[in-house]
């Protein structure tokens, strides 16, 4: 086939790189190397609208081993364990075919995990659908809820949490955002860089088949009403196999017999062998004829732009090939020695002794297209006014809507399809502040949290980048948890619009600023474009999966209400933020003004002060104050621990709606013993940080006097009835 | 007392259970489904998880496979089984336990909490549940839901062949506490000679307190005083 203009544009290859690519090569490319330069130069593998950005985010800090560039980020977590751990989206997929896409975005993220040597111990989603009244929602959100528990809980690992979201700029693009997180000892981690000349490259796992080709091109382009007939385009997972694939890799990961090793991802093939050789500055050469196929007839170009789910590449050590086979033979897998490290610094593919594509790795790589992208500055939010009459809203009403709204409503429906508990070290389940697994064997364990603030990152993307990560930073605190890194995940729309172009700048602006101050940096990471219909765009959605350290399992806390008669503080100040608030959104219908300020000073103080108070054992339940204010924060405690509290009024000068339901950052409520009041005020205010007492818990109900009373059993129906009715 | 836990390809809960056995100083060894004799063993145990990919019917190829002949012949001269959840399927496929293990009626995957009440503490396995009988354990499973013919039922029952059912926390067996439709809140069984226990929930999973609870140990604890009174 001859290559003309309709060819090179349904490669997703514009007319200027084709020329680049010429000028790289000094010729034409055939379509089999037409096909690796578009899987290689496609927006999702080369970065090329984000890198300038992704460069300026912190990665650093005395805890991390390896930052973004590998499989992975890693992390040190003491007495010579490290944590392994990465985001990834699958959206594109998920919106095509909810149930594969879902799955397979399960085990793409769990191969990064244990390519690394780390054995996973945990996953977690952030999930994102349209308005539940629209037509494609509810079976969506069916669709990617059991392919992520078909897959996770057929591999063993439990699911500790997520967030579950819904709303309309979702409606035709949906988010599928997975997080895993692997244990590894810190002497015994994997990379995928190649080390030597004449080393054997060796495919594992299943087989090659025609599905998920192009996937990630695809991936890299919007959708428009044609979107159904991409459904070839999305790969077929068997969680079966990869499990089979996890155990033999990590038994082969016991010697040295690994020099490097990578899953196949993203443009399958292409991707794994051309990042292994130019990470080692080698060339590759690999006989085509030797990759296990599932069909008859495979061309080249099918198989190495297949992404088939479940394989890996390796390059060992002279001598150990026959060790190796022995492994995968065992666990019933494919293995084929395909190829081997050359010296040429270039991929060179020969089918039926005939070389079929010679390219310059660097020209796949580092020469790839980079894109300095125009953008537009957010417009700035001018005053605006409060909606009318927002004063006289009963408080009790006002909890009660915001309770049973879709996107405050309990997801147990959710959680219960996933397996939580397996591997025996789950010591916090979802739906805490975050998912707490004890390391195996030892008497610490790691806090998971996963957060997105979709509407304040549309309001304001800096701030909204920075709350985010304070979010998942509060998170990890509120168990007791001391914040570590993060990995994120950067959902938005067509990065060649200055709007949303700019969204992404300023939004990787507002994270690198919470991530710089509060030490938390980002290891990991993965960017999604593209996330548009018909020209629409999605709102911005950076997502960030925070872990954190408990040294000692005794120290670490939860949110549910242990006991009546103990005092309830608030930690951080209350301004009465209501725009982007819950009440203004879910009571009040209204949907405009900037999101709360975040003071990152304030952010880090507090947080330090109440892992303190935590560390001491001060404090007998602690839950960050976030969206629905201190309000739904008390009752959500209530819930958990099936325990009433009677609250005053502020004291301060502020009317109650923004008391009870402004969104103010930096805040926590706290449970404290009489016994310990004096001990915490002495703490506190010692480290000048400001405080309140509001009240004591009690029996059975929620109370504030003159303006709300509600029993605990009517709290809990009203948190759990929405989701019951929507799902049946 | 000495116990092996058969591996499967897909098993996933072969170290939790393993790890248990330890803690309450069972000596075990794993054994790889293509062996095809068991090591000596006083208990024999088939871990959750989705042997062979639960491809065809959930532990339906488990049941045929090599190690398996060797389960049955331990099985049949009295020695101890005890099936977890897949492990539990796998003994109905093997027809060492009766009935089928049906999709959970509203057809979806279930994992959570659940009391249960132990039926039959007058085994080897439940001995320890004398005391407290109303327990919390795990559930995680697709295919739970027991279903049998009415005679097999009533079998069942008058010989007390049921050893779990799921009911409330305080004890009350109704439907709506029946998390997947099983025949009678039906949660585990014991064959005859009431050496063979399989079981839908996860007693492996709550053995320490850090671990919302430990009412998984006194099963273990039971096996383990059998043997000391025995030896």
């Amino acid at each position: 086939m001859k290559i003309n203009p309709q060819i090179i544009k349904k490669h997703g290859i514009k007319t200027d790189e084709y020329k680049k690519i010429i000028k790289l090569i000094g010729r034409e490319p055939n379509m089999l190397e037409l096909g690796i330069f578009s899987a290689m130069w496609n927006e999702h593998c080369s970065y090329k609208s984000s890198k300038k950005y992704l460069k300026t985010l912190p990665t650093k800090n005395n805890k991390v081993i390896q930052g973004p560039g590998e499989n992975a980020g890693v992390i040190d977590i003491e007495d010579g364990d490290a944590i392994v751990f990465k985001i990834e989206s699958h959206n594109h997929p998920s919106f095509i075919e909810p149930y594969q896409g879902a799955a397979t975005g399960v085990g793409g993220i769990l191969r990064d995990i244990f390519t690394m040597g780390a054995r996973p111990i945990a996953t977690l989603n952030s999930i994102h659908f349209g308005d539940p009244s629209h037509l494609k929602t509810k079976n969506l959100l069916h669709g990617v809820v059991s392919g992520i528990g078909g897959y996770g809980n057929c591999m063993g690992i439990p699911t500790l949490g997520g967030e579950v979201k819904f709303n309309s700029t979702y409606n035709e693009n949906i988010l599928v955002n997975a997080m895993a997180v692997g244990l590894v000892k810190k002497n015994k981690i994997f990379y995928s860089k190649a080390k030597g000349i004449n080393k054997s490259v060796i495919y594992v796992g299943s087989k090659t088949g025609r599905d998920g080709i192009h996937g990630a091109s695809m991936a890299s382009a919007e959708f428009d009403e044609n979107t159904e007939e991409k459904k070839p385009t999305v790969q077929v997972g068997d969680p079966f196999t990869e499990k089979l694939l996890l155990e033999a890799c990590l038994e082969l990961m016991q010697d040295d017999s690994i020099i490097s090793i990578q899953d196949m991802g993203a443009a399958g093939l292409t991707s794994s062998s051309i990042e292994m050789a130019s990470k080692g500055n080698l060339g590759i050469e690999i006989n085509m004829n030797k990759i296990p196929c599932r069909e008859e007839n495979m061309t080249p170009y099918e198989m190495m732009l297949s992404e088939s789910q479940e394989r890996m590449l390796l390059i060992l050590n002279a001598g150990k090939e026959e060790d190796a086979r022995k492994i995968f033979t065992k666990w019933d897998l494919d293995f084929s020695v395909i190829g081997k490290t050359t010296d040429t610094k270039n991929l060179v593919l020969n089918y039926n002794d005939k070389e079929v594509a010679n390219l310059p790795l660097s020209a796949l790589s580092t020469d790839a297209p980079l894109y300095d992208r125009k953008w537009k500055k957010s417009l700035e939010i001018k005053k605006i006014d409060t909606p009318k009459k927002f004063e006289s809203e009963s408080l009790s009403e006002s909890l009660k809507k915001i309770l049973s709204s879709p996107n405050n409503s309990a997801k147990n429906w959710v959680w219960e399809q996933y397996d939580q508990t397996v591997m025996g070290d789950t010591i916090q389940s979802p739906g805490g502040d975050s998912g707490v697994v004890r390391i195996h064997g030892k008497n610490k364990a790691i806090a998971l949290t996963i957060d997105s603030s979709t509407d304040y990152c549309l309001a304001d993307p800096i701030t909204g980048g920075k709350q985010t990560v304070c979010e998942a930073w509060r998170n990890l605190i509120s168990v007791g948890a001391n914040p570590v890194a993060i990995t994120n995940c950067l959902n938005f729309g067509n990065p060649e619009k200055e709007i949303v172009m700019g969204q992404f700048v300023e939004t990787i602006d507002g994270i690198k600023q919470a991530c710089q101050y509060l030490n938390f940096p980002v290891v990991s990471g993965n960017v999604s474009f593209y996330n548009e219909t018909n020209n629409n765009s999605i709102s911005p959605t950076p997502t960030v999966g925070g872990v954190g350290l408990i040294k000692n399992i005794n120290n670490m806390m939860t949110s549910n209400f242990k006991n009546v008669g103990n005092f309830i503080f608030i930690i951080g100040k209350t301004l009465g933020h209501l725009y982007q608030s819950e009440f203004f959104k879910e009571v009040m219908n209204f949907n405009d003004g900037p999101p709360p300020k975040v003071n990152l000073f304030n952010e880090k103080n507090n947080g330090y002060a109440v892992l303190d108070l935590i560390s001491k054992n001060l404090a007998e339940s602690v839950h960050d104050i976030s969206s629905g204010g201190i309000l739904l924060s008390l009752a959500e405690m209530c819930i958990r621990g099936k325990i009433g509290a009677n609250i005053n009024m502020p004291k301060v000068n502020l009317n109650k709606h923004e008391y009870f339901f402004g969104e103010d950052q930096s805040r926590y409520i706290i449970e404290v013993k009489i016994g310990h009041k004096k001990e915490v005020e002495k703490i506190l205010k010692k480290q000048s940080i400001f405080y309140e007492e509001i009240g004591k818990t009690q029996k059975d109900e929620i109370y504030i006097e003159k303006e709300l009373k509600i029993n605990i059993n009517e709290l809990i129906e009203l948190n759990t009835n929405w989701f019951k009715r929507y799902i049946t | 007392m000495k116990s092996s836990v058969v591996v499967f390809p897909g098993s996933n809960c072969d170290r939790d259970v393993a790890v248990a056995l330890k803690k309450f100083n069972i000596k075990n060894q794993m054994v790889w489904h293509e062996e095809s004799s068991l090591p000596k063993s006083d208990l024999v145990v088939l871990p959750g998880g989705f042997s062979y990919g639960d491809y065809l019917r959930s532990g339906c190829i488990a049941s045929k496979s090599k190690i398996i002949n060797d389960v049955i012949k331990h099985g049949k001269n009295g020695g101890l089984i005890l099936g977890i959840c897949n492990g539990f399927q796998i003994l109905i496929e093997t027809g060492l336990l009766p009935g089928v293990l049906l999709r959970n009626k509203r057809l979806r995957f279930i994992s959570k909490s659940v009391f249960l009440k132990v039926e039959n503490t007058n085994n080897i396995f439940c001995k320890n549940y004398k005391k407290k009988n109303i327990i919390e354990l795990p559930i995680a499973h697709n295919e739970g839901n027991y279903f049998a013919n009415n005679y097999l039922i009533q079998k069942l029952e008058d010989l007390n062949l049921v050893a779990f059912k799921y009911c409330n926390q305080e004890g009350k067996i109704e439907k709506n506490f029946n998390p997947n439709g099983s025949l009678n809140n039906i949660a585990g069984i014991l064959n005859e000679n009431k050496n063979i226990l399989g079981m839908m929930p996860h007693p492996e999973r709550f053995i320490d307190p850090y671990l919302s609870g430990e009412d998984g140990s006194n099963l273990f604890k039971s096996l383990l005083n059998l043997y000391k009174n025995e030896n």
